[in-house]
């Protein structure tokens, strides 16, 4: 059983730290609708704010890794040019999906939208832990702004969800392939 | 934008929490008008490209956290202790949101420079 070091990469970036941001978002989002529900408990106990501030905090770490890990280390390996002439575009995913119109779109529209909106997440995700940090509970009583900070994690998740999604399909049509192998374990 | 004014209670104001939430939304935006531009103009695609292998990528997202930091920093100074107008700051900040998807989105991008 082997992967190339660039899928590795791939996995991490997509499955590692993206995929894991998106899950967080089902108990961020939960929680700070529970916060605004008329008869919910206002004041959780203090051993539950914590946790939910440091949920908060692992989602901006997952958020800003899977920016970083993605323009930094996968994205180059997607956009390099191919050398002219080349028939085999295997090893080059951009230049793979423009040489046809069938699969041009997923670069036109897939990767310059998911490249560009990913940003949008952790920009966002870090003033809602930011806010939750400063305010804990009491967030609950300034209605306007928790009302915003639930939309802007809402808008956090929809951009995490295209960039997800493009990421996904495009990996399917150009594979990010290459670089050293590594044997994970011995066949028989 | 919003007006303000000095808060004595003992309470948290909401200056903090405002001012974290609109730089949010210039972050946003300044993701989606770097991203215009760099697709509008080469010279400027070159100039974002402070590494060579991401490309505009790398300079358009860079300067724009920088841009989202420096006004948050100048926001929290001016609002820290300040009870704000949250609902106004709430609406410039989901405006300028929506101005981030908007410029990033392509087909809206091509529509732009079409125009």
């Amino acid at each position: 059983m082997e992967i190339t070091w660039r899928d590795l990469m791939t996995v991490l970036h997509g499955m590692g730290f993206g995929a894991l941001f998106m899950l967080a978002f089902t108990g961020a989002i939960a929680e700070l609708y529970r916060m605004s529900v008329p008869g919910s408990p206002a004041i959780p106990n203090p051993r539950y704010q914590t946790l939910f501030r440091f949920y908060l905090i692992g989602m901006v770490v997952l958020a800003w890794l899977s920016v970083f890990s993605g323009a930094y280390v996968v994205y180059p390996w997607y956009r390099a040019a191919a050398p002219a002439g080349l028939a085999d575009l295997a090893a080059y995913p951009r230049n793979l999906l423009l040489s046809s119109p069938t699969t041009s779109g997923w670069h036109r529209l897939g990767m310059e939208w998911k490249e560009h909106v990913a940003w949008i997440a952790p920009i966002a995700i870090t003033m809602v832990a930011y806010v939750y940090a400063t305010y804990g509970p009491s967030l609950a009583k300034h209605r306007h702004l928790h009302r915003a900070v639930f939309y802007f994690t809402l808008a956090a998740f929809v951009a995490t969800g295209i960039a997800g999604a493009f990421g996904a399909v495009l990996n399917k049509y150009a594979p990010i392939r290459g670089g050293e192998t590594i044997q994970l374990m011995k066949g028989n | 934008m919003a007006s303000t004014k000095q808060t004595a209670s003992t309470e948290l104001p909401n200056g903090p929490g405002a001012a974290a939430l609109l730089a949010a939304g210039i972050g946003c935006a300044t993701m989606g008008v770097f991203t215009l531009l760099a697709e509008a103009s080469k010279g400027i695609n070159t100039l974002f490209s402070f590494y060579a292998p991401t490309g505009a990528l790398s300079g358009v997202s860079t300067s724009a956290i920088v841009v989202w930091l420096v006004a948050w920093f100048a926001l929290h100074r001016a609002w820290a202790v300040r009870e704000v107008a949250i609902l106004r700051v709430s609406i410039a900040a989901f405006v300028l949101l929506l101005i981030g998807f908007a410029l990033t989105f392509p087909p809206f991008i091509g529509l732009l420079q079409v125009t």
